[in-house]
C-alpha cells in the first residue's frame, strides 16, 4: 500500500468535511425515526414503577404520615417514608452548595411539592393510585415568600433542622473594590440606580427528569440509568450519600430530552429510586411529572438586584454596583464552584471599559423550591449581563444618549486584551466593537431608528434593543473552580484500531447538542480522518473517562480541548511510527491532514489509517513506543473561555393591550472558531428563544401562602414558533489564545445575551410614556401597567 | 376491556384499563417509544400522533377512544428503508437537537404537508404552534418543512449520514 | 406523567343510546367527546368521573348547515372543521376569527364545539361568541328536545342548565344578511386562554345600528354579554365616539377577577377595548371594507 500522492481529501467518503465545516448530525439517524432511547423508554425485566407525594403546602409540620392502606394496595410493593430513611442515614443528602436537602420531609415540609413518601408498585397508575391512601397530617406554619421579608426579625425560621440557626441568612458574599468604587460615583457627573428582578424561572426541557436504578443484591452493584448532565459527577454523589463504594455504581445517562441545566444535580426522587431498588431488589423507575418538575427541581434566577452606575455628562462609564438580594428556596442547591457562592455573577461589568466596580450579594431561605444555577446561564453570567445591559440603558436614558452609541463608546477596546476585570476575570481575547458594528450594519439600525421616530409621531409603540454580552465559559481552572470539592477537570480517551477507525470516549453527556458530531469532527479536524471513522462515547460511567459533565457551556471548552489534545497526541505518536516504517527521524516528517510524509518528498509517507495498523503489527518500535494507537488525557483548563456577541431586538407593542410583537433579532456571535456552523446556529437560535420566553412569559411565581403560580404548562408559557421571529445570526471570529484549537462555547452564549435586549426593545417602545423600567416577564398586563405608570411585582401573585 | 386499534397500518388487540391514555397504550403495550409525552396538561405536543388521518394529541386521547380507529406513529415514516422527505429536511436543515420534541413536530409536517404541499412560513408557525421546541427556536423547523415542501419526490436518494 | 384514576368505560351508538346511558350511569357520569376539556381534568384528579360515555361516533352530530335561517352546528363538529368551513365564513367571520385563537391546532383537530359550551369555562371563547351571536343551543333528554339560548345556558362558573341526563346537540345562529362580525383575543401566549376577549355583530340599516350583539369571556361578564352596550348602540349611527360609548358600558358591566394573567384593572380596560375594536370591525366588515 503507497501513500496517495494528491493533496489531502477535504471531504470523507460519506461526504462529511474532514475536520470543521457544516456536517449533518450522526445522532439525527435514531431521532428521526423515533428510535432514541430516553430513559422513559427504558424497560427493564422485572421493572416497578414509583410516585412520589409531595407536600400540598409550602410550610408545616408534618404531625403523621400514615400509610397503612398504601401498603395494603394490591399491587403496592413498598412505601417509603422520611422515616424509612432515617433508619438507614439517608434521611438528608448534601446539595451541590454544600448545604443539606430533605431527601423525604421528616420534620417538616419546607416548599409545595416537597418529596414526603414514595410509592412503589407493579405500574405507574397504581403507584399514582396509592399515593391517595397516604394520609399526613400537616400543621400549617406561616410561609416566607417575599425574599424581601425573610431577613425581618419575626420571619419564620425555615431551617430550624440546623441547630442553632435562628434567622434565613444563608451568606453574604461581595466582589470588587467597594471604597474605590463609592470615590468613583462620589465624582461623578451623572449617577443612576434601578431596581430590577431577574425573576424565579424554570428551565423546562421537554424530557422531565427520572431514572431507573437497579441494585443486584448478589453482586453489590448499583446501575442508574438517569437523565444527567454530569453522570460522574453524580456517581462521585451516590457514593458519597448511599455508602456504596464508587466501583459498584454505574451511571448511565441515555438520550436526553433536552437538560439546559435542570439536569445537573441531584433530586430526591434519584435517591428515592435507588433506595426503593434496595429495599424491593428489582429495579424500580421513577419519572417526574411535568408538575413535578417545575414545582420542585431546580429553578434558575431569582434576583432581586439594586444597581447604580456612574457616569460622566458625556457618557463615559466609570463605575458600576450593584446589591444582590438573591433567594435561594429552601435549601441552598444551587450548584457552582465553592469559592463562588454567587456563581459568576461577580464579572457584573460585562464587556465595558470602566475605573471601578463593587458587587455585594446576599442569600437567603424562603419557602420555594431549591436550586440557583440552573437553565443556561453560566453560573449566573445571565443575571449578571441582564444587570449591566439594563443599566447601560437606564444611564442612556438618563443621558439621551443613543444605547448603542453609549454601547460604542464603553465597550472594551481589542487592544485591552487579555483585558483584567474589576473583579478578577482575565477575559481571553474580544474584538467587541467589530460584532457591535456588524449587528448595527445587519438591523440597519440608523433606518430602523428613522421608522421609530415615523411610528411615534403615528402614536405607534416600536423598540429597538441592544444588548452587548461577555460570557466566561468553560469552567474551569482546577485550583479555582470545583463542584463539592471534585476539581473541573475533563479527562478524554481515544483510541484508534487496526484499521483506522476510532473511538473517543468523553465524561461529557450531550443533551442535544451533537456532541456524536462535534467531537468526531474535533478529532477528524486533528488526525484527518473521516468524522463517520470516529465513534464518539459518552454517558456511562463504567465506559467514559472522570470529568464534570455538560453545563455552563463548558463540553466544547474544556472535553473539546481534552479531545483536540489527545487527538494530537495521537498524532505524536503517528509521527514516530512512520518514522520508524520509513526508516527516517521523526524530525524529517512534516504533517498535512491525515498523514506525515518526508519533507520535499510527498510520495513517501503513512496516513493515520497506515499507522494504526503498523501500531498493532509487527513493526519494530523504537524504544520507549509502546504498541498500539491510543492515548487519554485530563485536560486542566487554564482560564475560561470569553464569547461574547451583540443583539439587536425589534418590537411593536400594541399600545391599547401591551401586547408585544417580537419583529425582528438579530444575533451576532463570537464563539471562536465554528467547529460546526450548523451546530452552533442551532444553539444560538435555541437560547434566543429563552430570551424571549424569560423577557415575556416565562415565570414561576408564588402566592402569598407559598402555592407555586407556575406548575404547569398552563401556567408555565414557554415560547412556541408564533411568538419566535425569524432569527437573523452573524458572527466574528476570534479565537480564544489558550484554547488548543481556540474555541470557546457557545452554548449559554443566546440564553445570556438576549432577555435583556428583549426587555431593552420594550422599554424602549414604552419611551413616549416615560418608562425607564419594568420586570420581567413583560406580560399584555405588565406592560399595560407599565404604562399606566405601575410597573408590575412578578415574583407575587398578581393582585 | 379488550380493544383494537390499527396502529401504522397493523391491527394490534390489547387488554387495557379502560383510564388508560393512548400515549401510554402506544409507547407501554405496543412498545413504540417514538412517541414522547411531556406534560400532563395538553400543552406540549411531543405525544403527536395520527389518529385517523389527523395528527392529535395522544396523552389526551383515551386508549379506549381509539378502538376501531387507525394511528399513524413516526415509526411509519420511513418507508422500505428510504426516510420521509420531512425525516430528511429535519436533518438536513438541523431541524431537532435533542430530538424529544421531533417525532410530534414531524407527524404533523407531514400531515400539513399532504394538505398544503407549498406552506409558507406563517402557515407552517401556526402548523406547529401547539407544539413546544426547546432547543431549536423553530427557526430551523420551519426550514426542515420547507426543505420538505421543496423535495417531495417519494424517491428520494438517500443522503443519510453514516451513524 | 399524571394519570387518570379508575374509570369506566361506554361508548354510545347514537343520541338515544347516549342519553339511555347517562340516565342508566347516573349523575357521576360524564359526556366525552374530544376530551380536551375533560382528560386534563381527569389526569391531574381534579375530575374523577365514576364513567365516561364516549359519543365520537355520534357523527349524526357533525355537521354545519344551513337551515331555516340559521347557522346549525352539531354539537360533535371539530373546531378545525368550523374553522375550515367557508359557510361558516360567509356569513359569520366572528367564528373564524375566535376558531383560529382556541387553543392549538392539533387540539382544534380533536375538541369539538358541543364540549366547549359544556365545560362553561369562565374564559371560554365560544361561549363569548354563542352570546354575541344570540345563538341557541338545543339540548335532548328522553323527555324531548328543548332549545335554550346561549345567554341562558350558562348558570356560572363550570355550570350549565343541562340536566343530569341531558346533552347538548347543536349550536343554531340566527342569520342575519348584511351582518358584519368580529373576534379578539388578548393572550399571553398562543395556545393560552384569554387575558379577554370579545365578539360582536353589527347589522346597519340607514346608517345606523339596527342591530348588534356583544359577547366578552374571561372578564366576568355575566352570561357572556352586554346587553347594555348593545341596546346603547341600537339605533345609533356607528360613530367612534358611540362604540367607544358601548365598550365603556360593556366594560363597566363586567366583574373581571385578577389572576396571573393580569390585574382586574386591565382585564376590564381590555374588556372595553376589544369591544371597541370588534364593534368597528364588525361595522367594517358589515360595510364590506374587510
Amino acid at each position: 500500500m503507497t501513500s496517495t500522492e494528491h493533496a489531502p481529501p477535504t471531504t470523507s467518503p460519506a461526504g462529511n468535511p474532514i475536520g470543521f465545516g457544516r456536517m449533518l448530525r450522526k445522532e439525527d439517524a435514531r431521532f428521526l425515526r423515533g428510535q432514541g432511547h430516553y430513559l422513559d423508554d427504558l424497560v427493564l425485566p422485572g421493572m416497578l414503577h414509583a410516585a412520589i407525594l409531595r407536600s400540598p403546602v409550602a410550610h408545616a409540620r408534618i404531625t403523621s404520615i400514615d400509610t397503612t392502606e398504601a401498603e395494603a394496595h394490591p399491587k403496592v410493593k413498598a412505601v417509603i417514608t422520611g422515616a424509612t430513611l432515617e433508619s438507614l442515614n439517608l434521611a438528608w443528602m448534601p446539595t451541590l452548595s454544600a448545604d443539606v436537602q430533605a431527601v423525604l420531609a421528616t420534620d417538616k415540609v419546607r416548599f409545595q411539592g416537597q418529596e414526603v413518601a414514595m410509592v412503589i408498585a407493579e405500574d405507574k397508575y397504581s403507584a399514582r393510585d396509592a399515593l391517595e391512601l397516604i394520609d399526613v397530617d400537616y400543621d400549617v406554619l406561616p410561609a416566607v415568600v417575599d425574599a424581601h421579608k425573610a431577613l425581618d426579625p419575626d420571619a419564620p425560621v425555615i431551617r430550624d433542622d440546623v441547630e442553632g440557626r435562628t434567622d434565613n441568612h444563608i451568606f453574604d458574599w461581595e466582589s470588587g473594590d467597594a471604597a474605590r468604587t463609592d470615590e468613583v460615583f462620589d465624582k461623578a457627573d451623572v449617577v443612576v440606580e434601578q431596581k430590577m428582578l431577574y425573576p424565579r424561572v424554570h428551565p423546562a426541557p421537554m424530557e422531565t427528569c427520572g431514572s431507573i436504578a437497579s441494585m443486584d443484591r448478589v453482586t453489590g452493584k448499583l446501575t442508574v440509568w438517569s437523565t444527567t448532565q454530569a453522570p460522574h459527577a453524580h456517581r462521585t454523589v451516590y457514593a458519597l450519600v448511599a455508602g456504596i463504594p464508587e466501583h459498584n455504581i454505574q451511571i448511565i445517562s441515555p438520550d436526553i430530552g433536552g437538560g439546559f441545566g435542570n439536569k445537573v444535580g441531584i433530586y430526591p426522587g434519584y435517591v428515592l429510586a435507588v433506595v426503593g431498588s434496595i429495599v424491593t431488589g428489582k429495579p424500580v423507575k421513577w419519572v417526574e411529572d411535568r408538575s413535578e418538575n417545575l414545582m420542585s427541581t431546580s429553578f434558575a434566577r431569582d434576583y432581586h438586584m439594586h444597581g447604580g452606575i456612574a457616569a460622566t455628562r458625556d457618557g463615559k462609564i466609570l463605575g458600576l454596583r450593584v446589591d444582590v438580594l438573591a433567594d435561594h428556596g429552601a435549601f441552598n442547591g444551587t450548584a457552582q464552584p465553592t469559592k463562588f457562592p454567587a456563581g459568576f455573577f461577580h464579572i457584573f461589568t460585562g464587556s465595558y471599559d470602566l475605573e471601578a466596580a463593587h458587587c455585594k450579594v446576599t442569600g437567603v431561605y424562603t419557602n420555594k423550591a431549591p436550586g440557583g444555577v440552573a437553565y443556561a446561564c453560566s453560573f449566573r453570567i445571565t443575571e449578571a449581563v441582564y444587570l449591566v445591559e439594563r443599566m447601560v440603558d437606564v444611564l442612556a436614558d438618563e443621558l439621551g444618549i443613543d444605547p448603542a452609541e453609549l454601547r460604542m463608546k464603553n465597550l472594551l477596546r481589542p487592544e485591552q486584551f487579555p483585558y483584567t476585570s474589576m473583579t478578577g476575570w482575565e477575559y481571553d481575547s474580544g474584538d467587541y466593537p467589530r460584532a457591535l458594528q456588524l449587528a448595527l450594519e445587519m438591523a440597519g439600525y440608523d433606518e430602523l431608528r428613522r421608522e421609530q421616530r415615523e411610528k411615534r409621531e403615528r402614536g405607534e409603540l416600536m423598540g429597538i434593543g441592544v444588548s452587548f454580552f461577555t460570557e466566561g465559559v468553560g469552567a474551569g481552572p482546577r485550583k479555582h473552580m470545583d463542584i463539592l470539592g471534585l476539581g473541573m477537570a475533563d479527562g478524554c480517551e481515544l483510541r484508534v484500531h487496526p484499521t483506522g477507525k476510532a473511538q473517543l470516549r468523553l465524561s461529557v453527556q450531550t443533551q442535544g447538542q451533537g456532541h456524536e458530531t462535534t467531537f468526531a469532527q474535533i478529532v477528524s479536524q486533528e488526525l484527518g480522518l473521516p468524522p463517520e471513522d470516529i465513534d464518539v462515547i459518552h454517558g456511562d460511567t463504567d465506559n467514559t473517562p472522570f470529568g464534570l459533565g455538560t453545563y455552563g457551556s463548558r463540553s466544547t471548552p474544556v472535553s473539546g480541548a481534552a479531545a483536540a489534545v489527545v487527538a494530537q497526541r495521537i498524532r505524536d505518536k503517528a509521527r514516530v511510527i512512520t518514522a520508524a516504517a520509513l526508516e527516517c527521524s521523526p524530525d524529517d516528517l512534516e504533517w498535512e491532514q491525515g498523514r506525515w510524509f518526508v519533507k520535499g518528498d510527498r510520495t513517501q509517507g503513512k496516513t493515520i489509517q497506515e499507522v494504526a495498523m503498523l501500531s498493532h503489527g509487527t513493526l519494530e518500535l523504537p524504544e520507549g513506543v509502546e504498541g498500539h494507537l491510543d492515548a487519554s488525557v485530563v485536560y486542566d483548563p487554564p482560564n475560561l473561555t470569553y464569547p461574547f456577541g451583540a443583539y439587536i431586538c425589534v418590537v411593536d407593542v400594541d399600545p391599547g393591550t401591551g401586547q408585544v410583537d417580537v419583529r425582528r433579532f438579530v444575533a451576532v456571535d463570537d464563539c471562536g472558531p465554528r467547529v460546526n456552523p450548523m451546530i452552533v446556529e442551532g444553539q444560538v437560535h435555541g437560547g434566543l428563544a429563552d430570551g424571549v420566553g424569560m423577557a415575556l412569559m416565562q415565570l414561576i411565581a408564588f402566592d402569598e401562602e407559598g402555592n407555586c403560580l407556575g406548575s404547569s404548562f398552563m401556567d408555565y408559557l414557554l415560547p412556541t414558533a408564533l411568538e419566535c421571529p425569524k432569527w437573523e445570526t452573524g458572527e466574528t471570529v476570534t479565537p480564544s489564545p489558550h484554547h488548543p484549537l481556540g474555541l470557546k462555547g457557545i452554548g449559554e452564549s443566546a440564553t445570556v445575551g438576549s432577555p435583556a435586549a428583549v426587555v431593552n426593545a420594550v422599554i424602549d417602545a414604552l419611551e413616549p410614556f416615560g418608562v425607564r423600567h419594568a420586570d420581567m416577564p413583560l406580560t399584555p398586563a405588565n406592560v399595560w401597567m407599565a404604562m399606566q405608570g405601575r410597573p408590575m411585582r412578578t415574583d407575587l401573585a398578581v393582585r | 376491556m379488550q380493544i383494537t386499534i390499527t396502529v401504522n397500518g397493523a391491527e394490534v388487540t390489547r387488554d387495557v384499563e379502560p383510564r388508560l391514555l393512548l400515549v401510554h397504550f402506544i409507547r407501554d403495550h405496543l412498545g413504540l417509544t417514538g412517541t414522547h409525552w411531556g406534560c400532563d396538561t395538553s400543552q406540549c405536543g411531543t405525544c403527536v400522533l395520527w389518529l385517523d388521518g389527523q395528527p392529535v394529541k395522544s396523552c389526551t386521547v383515551l386508549a379506549a377512544m381509539a378502538d376501531g380507529h387507525e394511528v399513524r406513529t413516526v415509526e411509519d415514516l420511513e418507508v422500505d428503508g428510504r426516510l420521509d422527505p420531512v425525516q430528511q429536511g429535519f436533518m438536513e436543515e438541523h431541524g431537532l437537537q435533542c430530538g424529544f420534541c421531533t417525532p410530534g413536530m414531524m407527524m404533523t409536517t407531514r400531515w400539513l404537508l399532504d394538505h398544503d404541499p407549498d406552506p409558507d412560513e406563517a402557515t407552517i408557525r401556526e402548523a406547529i404552534s401547539g407544539q413546544l421546541c426547546r432547543c431549536t427556536g423553530y427557526e430551523n423547523i420551519v426550514r426542515a418543512v420547507r426543505w420538505a415542501a421543496e423535495h417531495p419526490a417519494v424517491d428520494q436518494p438517500e443522503q443519510e449520514v453514516e451513524a | 406523567m399524571q394519570t387518570p384514576a379508575p374509570v369506566d368505560y361506554a361508548r354510545a351508538t347514537s343520541v338515544e343510546h347516549a342519553l339511555q346511558l347517562l340516565e342508566q350511569l347516573g349523575p357521576e357520569s360524564r359526556l366525552i367527546a374530544g376530551g380536551h376539556s375533560l382528560l386534563p381534568m381527569m389526569r391531574l384528579r381534579l375530575a374523577r368521573p365514576e364513567c365516561v360515555v364516549d359519543i365520537n361516533d355520534l357523527t349524526d352530530l357533525d355537521y354545519i348547515r344551513l337551515e331555516a335561517d340559521e347557522l346549525r352546528i352539531g354539537a360533535l363538529t371539530r373546531h378545525s372543521a368550523v374553522l375550515g368551513s367557508p359557510v361558516v365564513g360567509e356569513h359569520y367571520a366572528i367564528l373564524h376569527d375566535a376558531e383560529s385563537r382556541i387553543a392549538d391546532p392539533p387540539v382544534r383537530n380533536r375538541g369539538t364545539v358541543g364540549g366547549s359550551f359544556c365545560q362553561a369555562d369562565p374564559a371560554e371563547d365560544l361561549s363569548a361568541v354563542g352570546s354575541a351571536l344570540k345563538a341557541t343551543v338545543v339540548l335532548r333528554s328522553s323527555q324531548g328536545e328543548r332549545t335554550v339560548p346561549a345567554r341562558e345556558f350558562h348558570a356560572g362558573p363550570y355550570e350549565t342548565v343541562l340536566g343530569d341526563a341531558e346533552m347538548l346537540t347543536e349550536v343554531r345562529i340566527p342569520i342575519r344578511p348584511g351582518a358584519g362580525s368580529a373576534y379578539d383575543k388578548v393572550k399571553r401566549r398562543a395556545g393560552d386562554w384569554a387575558i379577554a376577549a370579545a365578539g360582536a355583530y353589527v347589522v346597519l340599516r340607514g346608517g345606523e345600528v339596527a342591530d348588534c350583539g356583544i359577547g366578552l369571556t374571561a372578564v366576568g361578564a355575566p352570561h357572556f354579554c352586554a346587553p347594555e352596550a348593545e341596546a346603547y348602540l341600537v339605533g345609533k349611527p356607528p360613530t367612534e365616539e358611540h362604540v367607544a360609548e358601548a365598550a365603556r358600558l360593556a366594560a363597566e358591566a363586567c366583574n373581571p377577577r385578577a389572576d396571573q394573567r393580569g390585574p382586574a384593572e386591565y382585564k376590564r380596560h381590555l374588556a372595553g377595548e376589544l369591544t371597541r375594536r370588534v364593534l368597528l370591525r364588525s361595522v367594517d366588515r358589515a360595510q364590506g371594507r374587510a
